[in-house]
Formats: C-alpha cells, structure tokens, sequence
C-alpha cells in the first residue's frame, strides 16, 4: 500500500493510499535485499569520498522508496538536508520530498531545514519558492509556524508573486493556521487576500477560497466582506457559458470545485443583509437548481457528478440559510427526484441531504410527501449504508403525523435488519414511540415488540424508561400489566421482557388480579417459571418482585416465604441473591402489613427529565446525524449568527497572541502569557496579571486537584476531575520513557459544550524534560451526556519536577467556563522495576553514598500504618518491593530505573516505619540529586 | 455501488480504476461529488503525464507522482483544477531534470 499521506494531522483532506500495488516485498528474499541495500547506502553515507549531489539525491530517493514500501528508514536525514541546498531542481525536489515525508523533530536539522527554506523563499525562483512551500504545508510543525508565519502572508499579497506561487502560500498558510493559530498574525493581509476572491487565475481564487473560509469561521468579523466577493464570483461562475472558463470547464461544467468552495465559504454567514447581494445569490441558487432539470450536456457521469457536486453543494447553502420557503420547497423535490435515480451514490446523498430539510419548518411537509419513497428504500437498498441513511431520514421526517407508520415500518424492518445497525433503529423507535405517543397503550406495545423483535439490542435505557413512563402515568398501568402478562406467556421470550414484566406486575399486578386467569399466584407461578433461566440481576430484581406480592397479595405470602427459604435461595452463592433472600424473608416475617405496606408502597412517581435514550443516541450517531426536531434548530441559530461562535475573548486579543490560543497537535510551551499561573516562575506571572480580565486566561488550578494529584502518584487510573458539569478520567499506560495518556472528558449535563478546547500546557521550565503531544482535537462540541475521549503522548525527555497543566474552556449554556488540573505526570512513571538480591542491593546502596546522591526525609504517617497497603503502593510507586533484602523485617526497600530519553538513572528506596511513634523515614538513593529529591517528594506524600 | 466509507470520524471516498484504488480520506461534512470527481481529474492528469498510466510508472516514478499530487492537493485543499495548466507546470518541472 503505497502512503501519500505525510507527517500528522492533515486536516481536510489527505491523499490515503494509492492501493493494491503488493509487490511482494514481503518474502524473506527482499528483506535481505533491501538490508544489502541499506547496508550500501549507509556505506555510502560514510564513506571517504565525498558524494556528488546526483548520488546523494539517488540514495535519498532510494531509502525514500524503501520507507514507502514499508520499512523503518533512521538514517539519510542529514544528506537530505544537504540536497535541499543544491542548485539544481531535481536534488532539490528528492531532498524536500524526503523530508517531507519522514519528519524529524532534531532540532539542529530543523534549523538546518528552516534555514535552507529561508534560502529559498528568498530566491525569487518561482519553481524553487514553490518547493520550500509545499514542504512547510506538508510538515506544517510549530518550529515551521514559528519561523514562517509571519513570512509568507507577505508572499501571499506581494504584487510581484507569481500565480502559481500565490496558490501555495494561500494553502501553505491555511495549514499552518490550522495547526498553530496563535503564530499566525492577523494584519493588513487579510483584506488583501480577501480581494484574491477576485483575481483573473481562477486557480488563484481556488486556494485564496479555502484559506478564506476556515479563516471566517473563526474570524467571521474581519471576513465578512468576502461574502458580496464570494457571490459575485459565483453569479459570474455559474452564468458563464461552458466555453468561457476553458481551463476550468470540467465535462462541460464550470469550475465545478471552485463554485463548491464559494458556496462553503457562504455558509459560513448567514443570509446576506444588503438587499442587492441577497437577490443575486437567490439568482444563483436558482439557476443552479434551474440547470439540475436541463437536459445533460453529456452522458459522461464525470459531467452529472460534477454538475450535482455544485447542486448538493447549493441545497447544503439552502439548508443553512433555511430563510427562503421557495428554494428549500424546491431543494426537496430536487432530492425527491434524486431518490429514485439509478445511480447509488445519487441515492445516499439525496437521503443524507433531506434529513437536514427535515429540520427545516418550510420544507418538513414536503419531505414529508416522499415517505413511500424512503420506505421503500429501507425495503429495497442493497447497501446497507444506503438504508442506513433512509432510517436516518424516516426517523428526522417522523412527526406526530406519520409517528404510527414510521414506527411500525422500522419495527418490521428491524425483523431483518443488518446487526450494526439494530441497537440504534431500537433507540429510535424507542424516541419515536416516546416522543409522538399519543396514547400510551401504544407506547408500550411499541416497547414490548422491541423487546420481542430484538430484545438483545435494547439496552438498559430503553426498557427503564418505559418503566419510568408507566410510572409516570397511571392511565396506562393497567393495560401495561395486562399486556406484559400476555407477553410473559410465550414460551421463550427475552430476559429484558421479564426484567420489565417483572417491574411492573411487582408494582401494578393487583390491577389485573381481579382476573382469575391473571390471579396473584398465577402471575407468582409464571415468573418463577422463567427465573431459574435468568441472570443474577434479574433474579434479584425477580426476588423484589416477590415481596412486592408478599405485600399486595397476602394470599400467596406462603408460596413466596417457602421460595425464599430454599437452600437455592438461602444459600446462593451470589452474595447480592443470598442477601436479598435473607431480608425479605426475614421482613416478609417479622415486619406487620403496616410496615411492609409503607416500606413496599409503590413507586412514586420519577422526575421528568431528558430521555437517557436520546442521550444515548447522540452519544452513539455524533450530533451531526440525530436530527431532533428542536435541537437541529437550536445548534442551526447558533451557526447563523456567525459561524462556529467567536473566541470569547477575540476583541481583548486582536493584536497580542491570545493565550488561549490553542497548542493543539503540539506540546510546545506558548509565549510567556500562558505559562501556568500557580507555578510559573519570574515575568509570566506578571504577563498573566495583565490578562487576568479577559475571559481566556488559564484558571487557576481547580480546588481540591493537588489531593487528586496525589492519588495519582501510585495509580495510573481514575478520576482526576470531577464538578457538576465536567467529569476528567483518565487511564494511562507508561513504558521506558513513554506514555501515553487517554482521558475521557464526560459530561455530565443534558446541555451541549460548545467550543470545547482542552489545552496542554508545559511551563517553560518544563517543557524541555517533559514533552506531551495531544494527538487529535477534539470535537468542539460536547454532546449533553456524552464522553469524548484524547489522547496524550508523552516522553520524558529528562528528570522533572513540575507536572503539565491540563486547560480546559467550553461553554455551557452562556457561561464561559474554564477549568485546569495538572496532570498527574510524575516521575516515578517512568519507573522500571529492577529485581535484585540482598548482597547487591547493599553493595549498590554503598555506591551511592554521596551526600547529594541521598536524600532522606522522616515524617508523620498521614494513613493508618498498613503493611499489605504499603507494599501495593511501593509497587504502585513503579519500583520493585524487594523481600528479604533489608535485615529488619519491618522494613520496604525498592529498586528500579527511571528511563528518560538522555539517560537512565538507578532508584534505591528504603522505608522503614516506627509504628510507636506513627512515623516513617524514607530514604531515596540514585545518581542524581534531583531525582532523589522528586521521587522522595512524591513517595512521602503517599503514606 | 456506493463510493463512499465511514472512517472514524472521516469518510474515504474511492474510486475503482482496473485494479488501482485511488482513496480520498476527508471529513465527513465535506462534498461527497466533488472528491470523487477529483479523483478522476488527478488520474486523468496522471494519465496525460505518464502517456497511459499504469501501475508500474507509479511505483517507479513515485517522486513525480508526489510532484503531481503536490500541484493538485495542498495543505489537504485542492489547490489547482485545471488539467491544462497542471500539465503545463509539469512539463516545465520535466525540462529542469
């Protein structure tokens, strides 16, 4: 497989693999041919004679070749640097190609590589200045940002740079403002490039459109005047005549990308307000929606893709405006039509695309009409991605209306459904049958065929609440019985259907109790029929039953008593089973029908609140998918005024490196303001007083977060964070001097976070020992109830003491909040544990007898002194608890090595507590003072 | 046959050439159509460069095809659609080799 794909991090777009060429390099044979060669390139390298530049660039672009095919490459970087200084194109190309692709963070190269890129934007060689951009846009790192970003906006709007070149610094920026936001400076360039919307090379307009749009979604403000400039490239674009572009009439359509972009761009505002702009664009959407019904100009399918690439994209900009009834009534017949086209891909999209006009009050009826439609789809599709998306749309069409046939569409279509897709259509229908329920004894049949069809895929959200709804409403309860009852007969029916006949005949079986074919022992005798199938939860919620009968129905307290008292009961084996069973025998025995009564009444009724199932499914889809009628349309307001919301504190920060600038992708400390403010040494706790109104300076570390630290110190998993919004877990796993931390942001609201940017943060002092890489954002959205999960990779470079902070900003309903913790990186992580015998130990220990080498702290025991939990926390701790070493029983010695990347340093640890006093001394012996000192430090905290 | 995959957070766009699968991994709000048109207008200019592309000129030719891709693609954004101009910017490329 043959990887286009370059360092990290590619937003947008990224070139996957050009597949299936499987050489077979494989075999064992070109192994040891490509290990002959490297062997002679890496002679070569080292060799007396100095090479010439063309054997130089055939080796680099041999070893190139080499990686691509899948083998480790550590070596040729330095010859490949020495291309990028050749005079001549092709060396040059090899050498920035190389580097582009097997990045190295050496600094002494980058400085070699960045200053051979200078040389080049510098030449005024057009083909060379294009090289020396393209490799900044492939590698985009912050050292690249920091030494160029200031740069080539100047090469972007000079008046004397070529087209071509043009293009490349547009994208080339674009990228570095993606990766580092903060190093890119917004200045007079910015209603330059805006004007680019206007240039004669519509290659030129291509490039300035990209890097325009994901400026304006974070700078709405400063790009606002590219709206009227994006429209009338486009009204001029799309009323061409197919010839007048040439170069850029793809299969008779023009400029089919450009005219997508321009119409992205637009959707990063809302509808324009000058009268004049906004007629045009209405022009444009129109003609586009006009064209769709011309007969084609070709029967190629490049021609029909590219012209209803421009088409989806225009209803994309329809849907967003969601202001002009006329053109979303006619974007919906338009899909219509698309729904029945022989082409699949046709097909999805117009499914995909509707669903967002669901949400549109202009255009929900007439989705609506196509109904038949998309059912037929879900019965008909071959692909599952294809029905997949038509119950996506059956469940964003669904209203009050149509709620019954939907519903019982899906239901017969879960019947078969593919097993990827059930538990979801089952939390659908489950919302459905909740949210349009008009008559409750609906509701639950709905339910109850849910569990029949698929009770495998409904989980525990759904069949609590329909617990909670019949609680809720007592029209419904006796029906509920009734039915459950009639449910419970089938000879096998799921776990989940006694789970939940179990709930509610324990709470609403006296209402059919009246029956004699329901009678209270009947219904005793048909669940106990299915309890010795069950699983131990739902025994346990069978043996509450019972005593809920024991209490309803006197009569059948014997029969129940007799249960209870068997050995399978008394005695289960499963402690929460033998548990119960004790208790309610003994409550169904001494307690009067008074107290049983009060202490078994029946369920009061439980708090409305937000469905958890719908929690589920947004948890489950991502928001982008789960059309909520109301939601879709809040998020949608949200976007019109502005795009994805301003910076909170873009007006303090216009002209000075927002703090809050995000480092994501990289752990590179930020300028000075943003130094953490509890610890930050010398003039960044002063550059942070200055900050201190504005909204984005870092908080403080919240309260309560060093104990958290602490706890850490020995475990590597856990909660490091919890308030009543944002719960921080975290699980990490360390090896010699790297890790790698997850942390799992959840919250605990049923509101979204909006601009959700957690941020790592190494002070200065720290940066150089403990490098932390966030590897992904993530998404800026937090759906309410939702967890998503980041990744930190962390190397110790060398010895540390401070931890990195973790910052993190959202929004919560309108509030700003801000939240730090430091991050429970410490030293000790990178711990290995070395076993070793007595006599060696002693004999290290006597090497170690500098006064610097030992550090030696006594202290009081702020736990009681336990020996087994001393010892699981010595473990904990990283080194190993060596038995038998120390003459003194009582006492813990440790060994280990703590790996960082310059060196490794070897720990010796003794502990010894006088129980007496409630008191422990701990000595720490290594090579290096500061390491004694740290690992000293964070152990004497532990006990 | 739907030419489009989930992919974690992403979507691979494909396109099935004999036995060549070229793939665009973007994300998943972006426009289906007009990556998989990008596609065929990248291999069409492979096609015109290489004289009849094949599997072979791709392998062995891998830098240029890097050169190619850098036209065409940048920073992950398309950077230059038309055929004719890309053609004429790597023929000039050729002629400093």
């Amino acid at each position: 497989c043959f990887l286009f794909h370059r360092g990290e991090g590619f937003n947008g777009l990224f070139l996957l693999a050009v597949a299936s060429i499987t050489l077979n390099f494989v075999k064992e044979a070109e192994i040891k041919r490509i290990n002959k060669e490297l062997a002679n390139i890496r002679s070569k390298f080292k060799g007396d004679k100095a090479l010439d530049g063309y054997s130089k660039k055939k080796y680099v672009c041999k070893l190139l070749f080499i990686f691509l095919l899948g083998h480790d490459i550590d070596f040729g970087h330095m010859e490949a640097v020495n291309l990028l200084s050749s005079n001549r194109y092709t060396e040059k190309q090899i050498g920035y190609l190389f580097i582009s692709v097997l990045v190295n963070s050496n600094s002494e190269l980058i400085r070699l590589i960045n200053n051979a890129i200078k040389n080049d934007l510098a030449s005024r060689n057009p083909t060379f200045m294009g090289l020396a951009l393209h490799c900044i846009a492939s590698v985009g790192s912050r050292e690249m940002a920091e030494a160029f970003a200031g740069e080539i906006p100047k090469v972007l709007v000079a008046g004397d740079t070529m087209d071509s070149v043009k293009q490349s610094a547009a994208l080339c920026l674009l990228r570095l403002y993606r990766t580092s936001p903060d190093l890119v400076p917004m200045g007079d360039w910015t209603s330059r490039v805006v004007h680019l919307l206007n240039d004669q090379h519509l290659g030129v307009v291509t490039a300035a459109t990209s890097l325009i749009t994901t400026l304006a979604q974070k700078n709405p403000e400063e790009f606002k005047t590219s709206v009227s400039l994006a429209v009338s490239r486009l009204s001029r674009i799309v009323t061409s005549a197919s010839t007048d572009l040439q170069d850029y009439t793809y299969y008779f359509v023009p400029a089919p990308w450009l005219s997508v972009k321009l119409l992205r761009l637009l959707q990063c505002y809302p509808p324009p307000e000058d009268p004049a702009v906004r007629g045009r664009l209405t022009e444009c959407l129109e003609t586009i929606l006009n064209k769709a019904q011309e007969p084609p100009k070709s029967k190629k399918v490049q021609h029909s893709n590219a012209k209803n690439a421009v088409l989806f994209e225009a209803i994309s900009l329809i849907i967003h405006h969601d202001s002009e009834p006329n053109l979303l009534v006619r974007a919906c017949n338009q899909l219509g039509q698309f729904l029945q086209h022989r082409e699949t891909n046709l097909r999805y999209l117009a499914l995909e695309s509707m669903c967002t006009l669901a949400s549109s009050e202009f255009s929900h009826e007439a989705v609506k009409t196509h109904i038949e439609t998309v059912i037929n789809a879900l019965k008909t599709e071959r692909d599952v991605s294809v029905r997949q998306r038509a119950v996506d749309l059956l469940y964003a069409m669904c209203d009050r209306s149509n709620a019954p046939q939907i519903v019982a569409e899906m239901l017969s279509y879960l019947e078969t459904a593919d097993y990827s897709i059930r538990e979801e259509i089952v939390l659908k229908v489950a919302i459905l049958a909740e949210k349009y329920a008009v008559d409750y004894t609906w509701y639950v049949d709905t339910i109850l065929n849910l569990i029949r069809i698929a009770g495998d895929y409904v989980s525990e959200e759904v069949w609590y609440r329909v617990i909670q709804i019949v609680i809720n409403r007592d029209d419904v309860q006796g029906y509920a019985a009734k039915t459950v009852f009639e449910a419970l007969q089938a000879p096998a029916c799921h776990e989940n259907l006694v789970k939940v006949g179990g709930y509610i005949l324990g709470e609403f079986g006296n209402l059919i109790a009246g029956d004699p074919r329901s009678s209270p022992l009947i219904q005793f005798n048909l669940l106990h029929s299915k309890f010795h199938l069950c699983s131990v939860p739902t025994r346990a919620l069978l043996l509450s039953t019972y005593i809920k009968f024991v209490n309803l129905f006197p009569e059948v307290k014997p029969t129940i008593q007799d249960v209870l008292r068997s050995d399978s009961q008394l005695r289960n084996a499963d402690v929460e089973l033998q548990q119960r069973a004790v208790e309610y025998l003994r409550l169904s025995t001494v307690a009067s029908t008074d107290i049983l009564a009060t202490v078994l009444e029946e369920m009061p009724p439980f708090p409305e609140r937000e469905s958890s199932i719908l929690a589920k499914l947004k948890k489950k889809k991502g928001p982008s998918t789960v059309t909520d009628l109301e939601d879709t349309k809040r998020e949608r307001s949200v976007d019109v005024n502005g795009g994805p919301e301003p910076a909170p504190a873009s007006t303090s920060a216009m002209s000075t490196p927002s703090p809050s600038a995000d480092l994501l992708g990289l752990g590179a400390a930020p300028p000075a303001p943003a130094g953490p403010p509890p610890s930050s040494s010398g003039g960044g706790g002063l550059l942070v007083d200055v900050f201190s109104d504005s909204a984005s300076v870092v908080a403080p570390l919240a309260p309560g977060s060093e104990d958290n630290f602490a706890r850490f110190v020995c475990k590597n998993n856990g909660v490091l964070f919890e308030n009543q919004l944002l719960q921080i877990g975290l699980k990490s796993e360390f090896r010699q001097n790297l890790g790698r931390m997850f942390i799992f942001y959840g919250n605990k609201t049923s509101t979204q976070f909006l601009n959700f940017t957690p941020t790592l943060i190494c002070s200065d002092e720290l940066q150089p020992n403990i490098l932390g890489f966030i590897t992904k954002p993530v998404d800026p959205t937090v759906e309410g109830g939702a967890q998503v999960q980041q990744v930190v990779n962390i190397e110790c470079v060398s010895d540390f003491t401070e931890a990195p902070v973790l910052n993190i900003q959202f929004r919560y309903g309108g509030t700003f909040q801000n939240v730090s913790v430091q991050l429970p990186i410490t030293l000790n992580k990178f711990f290995q544990p070395t076993e070793m015998a007595s006599q060696d130990f002693f004999q290290r220990w006597k090497q170690l007898s500098n006064p610097q080498q030992e550090v030696q702290n006594i202290f009081k025991a702020k736990h009681p002194m336990d020996t087994e939990v001393t010892k699981a926390k010595i473990i904990g701790f990283g080194s190993a608890l060596l038995e038998e070493v120390d003459p003194n029983p009582a006492n813990f010695v440790g060994a280990g090595i703590i790996h960082t990347k310059t060196t490794q340093i070897g720990c010796l640890l003794r502990l010894e507590p006088n129980l007496q006093a409630q008191m422990y001394r701990l000595t720490l012996r290594t090579s290096k003072e500061a390491v004694s000192q740290r690992l000293c430090e964070l152990l004497s905290a532990q006990f | 046959i739907l030419s489009v995959l989930q992919f974690r957070n992403f979507k691979i766009i494909y396109r099935r050439y004999a036995g060549l699968y070229f793939c665009i991994c973007v994300d998943v709000n972006d426009n289906n159509l007009a990556y998989l048109e990008a596609i065929h207008n990248f291999v069409e200019v492979l096609n015109e460069y290489f004289h009849n592309v094949c599997e072979l000129d791709l392998v062995f030719n891998f830098y240029k095809v890097y050169t190619v891709v850098d036209e065409m693609f940048l920073a992950g954004e398309i950077r230059e659609t038309s055929q004719t101009k890309v053609l004429k910017q790597l023929l000039m490329l050729q002629s400093l080799e």
